[in-house]
């Protein structure tokens, strides 16, 4: 058995005590900062990445530096599901259930879930790791530019689900997210658009700023206007542990995530950003009374959740077996690989067995550990929410802006967050929900990018769309979703024709 | 109204005394003779962990070991590296800010209109740090075998051969510029986000071909996984002994290095410059830095190169060729 000796081989490197110390570490510090909206993995994993320069051992490094960014996934939802405060767009989709919730007193089964429901993914999607990279590594790379348009249309068609109140609502927001995406410079001919002169604006608005915005900032601004809720976020905190029917409520939404997150964790061209989104459109369908997403849904917090995680442990499939950076966590990674006089590539794993499948293992006690030292915490962190708002808010505020300043150290970052504040609360009184905006924002660059370099490949042919076909399997889901989408309106119209004939 | 007693006079004069400390300790290294007596920010105008970050992280060590002081890298990306370029056009000229540029510094004024400062006017170069050679590669199933049919083919078949770049402005974007610049043609270039979308796409055979730095080709080429064709250097690299260069090839035009170097304000003191120079030879001479720079398929220049005038001269003289490229390729 190939595997089981490999595999015996990763845990024999990954439990030796410095790693696993390596390892704590690296996970103890990504919980830390994905708490803290903001400063987000990439920015912690480029700060410590020189220090890693002096490490003799490189497996060490990397197992860090993995454990930095998979435990800052696990970190993201608790500021999202406490306090409405996503650092990243993931946590976008979990602070929607999650945080209603928390709002119901129900912040620890909330927390208890999402790190249950990574701890599942984790393994398997570690499993998926040790018995499928390479072919699933190769197989991703049937995706071309066609493919990725025809999968973000199906995404922004699907997230319609995102909302929970009007579907026509929805889908102005995805527009405007759309539109806000195209601010900055135009990837082809670096020409700058909606900048108004503002260089901060050329690399485009900061995903940062734009959640912690339109979710955090713009939640405390609702919370201010209505003296409801004016005084305590939350009256009481009923319990911390979910139910054995709660549990058993889970356990399909957790294992369909898994299996989505990892399989689009794969693609290397940002297929891990629609994991969430994917998964959460995918549980409010099948689910048997949708109308309780958006409301405190457990399934909204266990699905996202689970395919965030599954999805961030497959992503280092294609840099693994194939050197290849799927996002600019694992382009730092390579980085890091380079720097210990490893280059990255499909060499690793044949030139470095203890490195690979040290990784791998390590990923798994990572798992282990962040469920270790989350679940304790919870109790800690529920607890917060009894703080009284005239200290909470500006606790929120300063935090949003320390983490927003942190992620160019320029102050622009700081108005963007303010500016995108009050267009949330606008949006909020006006009935319209930021998820699918933000949604909109993440992924109009992903359509716009992919469409244009489709046709430029094509030498302008549309049909590739339709003829290729992966491409042309997911724009006819996009069709179909769009037609489920749109029947119930539509049936809905006809009932109320109907009743006002009798 | 009664006058401030003694003890509230004396409060306030140690207050006074306190601040005048803290405002020399801040000031302290505006006098050359001292320099240098506090931590160094080097800019690096990219994200941390790229080709340029981490050939700044290997020196920075060597360059704090000698001058005693910390070399502090702060990474200040946007706008093809104009966003940092311009902070450290406009630091203190004290020599406690040094930007670390690459080729970047010399096309900026060609591709960015509107650009905040002059290149050449705005800092003087302290020295070459590196030339990071490039490589022509392409998909595994592209026709093609050797550099020779690869010339022909593309000319050939100009109106169907795709090639991929990362982002206006790149190394790989100014090489396939140069390229097919050099060979009279003109090719779809398929433009990503960054050098590992591109290389994805490549490897899975969406698109042709590329010519990129070593530090992101390398890797990929010993494994097989890409074709490579030829070096873009007048000698062969060290890491790929195999590969020939452009000019073996017969296209002695298609030469292009990614080369970095370091810049401080135009107004910075000439001693303070000079120190850094010394600095950034002896870092280029250690031993480590030699190791870990040819891992990445690349070497510190010669100690001739890492000097001012060397720099300068480089710089001219390359920011007059990008013009002329960038120009007439926008042009047509």
């Amino acid at each position: 058995m190939d595997l089981l000796d490999n595999l015996a081989l990763g845990f024999s490197e990954a439990l030796q005590w410095h790693n696993i110390l390596f390892c704590l570490l690296g996970v103890a510090l990504g919980t830390a900062v994905g708490v803290l909206p903001g400063i987000g993995p990439t920015a912690t994993i480029a700060l410590l990445l020189p220090i890693t320069f002096g490490f003799d051992d490189p497996t060490s490094a990397l197992i860090m530096l993995a454990g930095i960014y998979y435990g800052a996934q696990y970190g993201g939802s608790t500021t999202a599901i406490l306090l409405n405060l996503p650092g990243e767009s993931s946590a976008a989709v979990t602070a929607i259930d999650g945080h209603q919730m928390a709002r119901a007193g129900r912040a620890g089964v909330a927390l208890a879930v999402a790190a249950l429901g990574s701890f599942v993914a984790g393994t398997v999607a570690t499993v998926v790791l040790a018995v499928a990279a390479p072919p699933l590594a190769r197989a991703a790379l049937a995706f071309g530019a066609p493919e990725y348009f025809s999968l973000v249309v199906l995404g922004l068609i699907a997230s319609i689900a995102l909302a929970s109140g009007s579907t026509l609502k929805a889908l102005a927001m995805i527009v405007l997210g759309l539109l806000l995406g195209t601010i900055g410079q135009d990837l082809d001919t670096g020409t700058p658009r909606f900048t108004f002169g503002v260089r901060e604006l050329y690399q485009g608005l900061s995903f940062v700023a734009v959640a912690v915005g339109v979710f955090g900032i713009a939640e405390i601004l609702r919370n201010l206007h209505d003296p409801r809720t004016r005084t305590r976020m939350v009256s009481r905190v009923s319990k911390l542990w979910p139910s054995r029917s709660e549990l058993r409520r889970i356990v399909g939404p957790v294992l369909r995530a898994t299996g989505l997150g990892s399989l689009l964790g794969v693609l290397p061209g940002g297929g891990h950003v629609l994991a969430a989104y994917a998964s959460y459109a995918v549980e409010k369908r099948v689910s048997r009374n949708p109308g309780e997403f958006g409301h405190g849904a457990i399934e909204g917090v266990a699905g996202p959740e689970s395919a965030n995680n599954a999805a961030a442990q497959t992503s280092f499939i294609p840099l693994l077996t194939l050197g290849l950076p799927a996002h600019p966590v694992m382009a730092l990674m390579v980085g890091a690989f380079i720097i210990q006089g490893i280059t990255p590539g499909p060499g690793v794993m044949t030139e470095q067995p203890a490195l690979f499948w040290g990784l791998i293992a390590s990923m798994w006690i990572g798992n282990v550990l962040l469920v270790l030292l989350n679940l304790p915490l919870i109790g800690l962190w529920v607890r917060m929410l009894s703080v009284p708002y005239s200290v909470l808010f500006p606790v929120i505020v300063v935090f949003a802006c320390i983490g927003t300043y942190a992620l160019g150290q320029n102050p622009y970052h700081v108005f963007a967050v303010a500016v995108f504040g009050v267009l949330g609360f606008v949006l909020v009184r006006t009935g319209c929900e930021p998820a699918p905006l933000l949604l909109g924002f993440v992924l109009g660059p992903l359509l716009e990018d992919n469409l244009r370099r489709a046709l430029l490949i094509s030498r302008g042919d549309p049909t590739v769309f339709v003829t290729r076909p992966i491409s042309g399997v997911l724009l006819g889901l996009a069709v179909l979703a769009l037609v489920v989408a749109v029947l119930p309106a539509i049936r809905r119209k006809r009932d109320v024709v109907f009743a006002e004939d009798e | 109204m009664t006058p401030a007693g003694p003890r509230k006079v004396a409060a306030s004069s140690a207050a006074l005394a306190g601040l005048s400390l803290v405002l020399a300790a801040c000031s302290s290294g505006a006098d050359p003779a001292d320099y240098p007596d506090d931590d160094i920010d080097v800019i690096v105008p990219f994200s941390a962990g790229g080709p340029t970050d981490t050939v700044t992280r290997m020196i920075a060590e060597p360059m704090s070991e000698d001058l005693g002081v910390q070399l502090v890298v702060q990474n200040i990306d946007g706008a093809g590296g104009t966003v940092g370029a311009g902070q450290a056009a406009t630091s203190d000229p004290d020599g406690y800010t040094v930007l670390m540029h690459h080729i970047g510094m010399s096309t900026a004024p060609a591709l960015y209109e509107d650009l905040a400062y002059d290149p050449i006017a705005d800092f003087k170069p302290v020295g070459l740090v590196t030339e990071v050679p490039m490589t022509i590669i392409a998909s595994s199933d592209f026709e093609p075998e050797t550099f020779e049919e690869f010339v022909t083919y593309v000319q050939e078949n100009a109106d169907t051969v795709t090639m991929a770049h990362a982002g206006e402005g790149s190394a790989s974007n100014l090489c396939g510029l140069l390229l097919t610049d050099a060979l009279g043609v003109e090719v779809t270039a398929v433009p990503y986000d960054g050098t590992g979308p591109a290389m994805a796409e490549l490897v899975g055979g969406q698109v042709d071909f590329m010519c990129d730095q070593t530090t992101n080709t390398t890797g990929q080429i010993t494994a097989g996984e890409v074709k490579a064709y030829a070096a873009t250097t007048p000698e062969r690299i060290e890491a790929l002994p195999d590969l020939p260069t452009t000019t073996e090839g017969g296209q002695p035009d298609i030469q292009v290095s990614v080369w970095h170097g370091l810049y401080v304000p135009v107004e910075t003191p000439d001693e303070v410059v000079s120190q850094l120079t010394d600095s950034l030879q002896v870092a280029l001479a250690d031993e480590k830095v030699i190791d870990q720079m040819a891992d990445l398929g690349t070497a510190p220049v010669s100690e001739e190169q890492a000097t001012p005038e060397a720099h300068a001269t480089l710089l001219e003289e390359q920011t007059a060729t990008w013009a002329d490229i960038i120009g007439s390729g926008q042009g047509g």
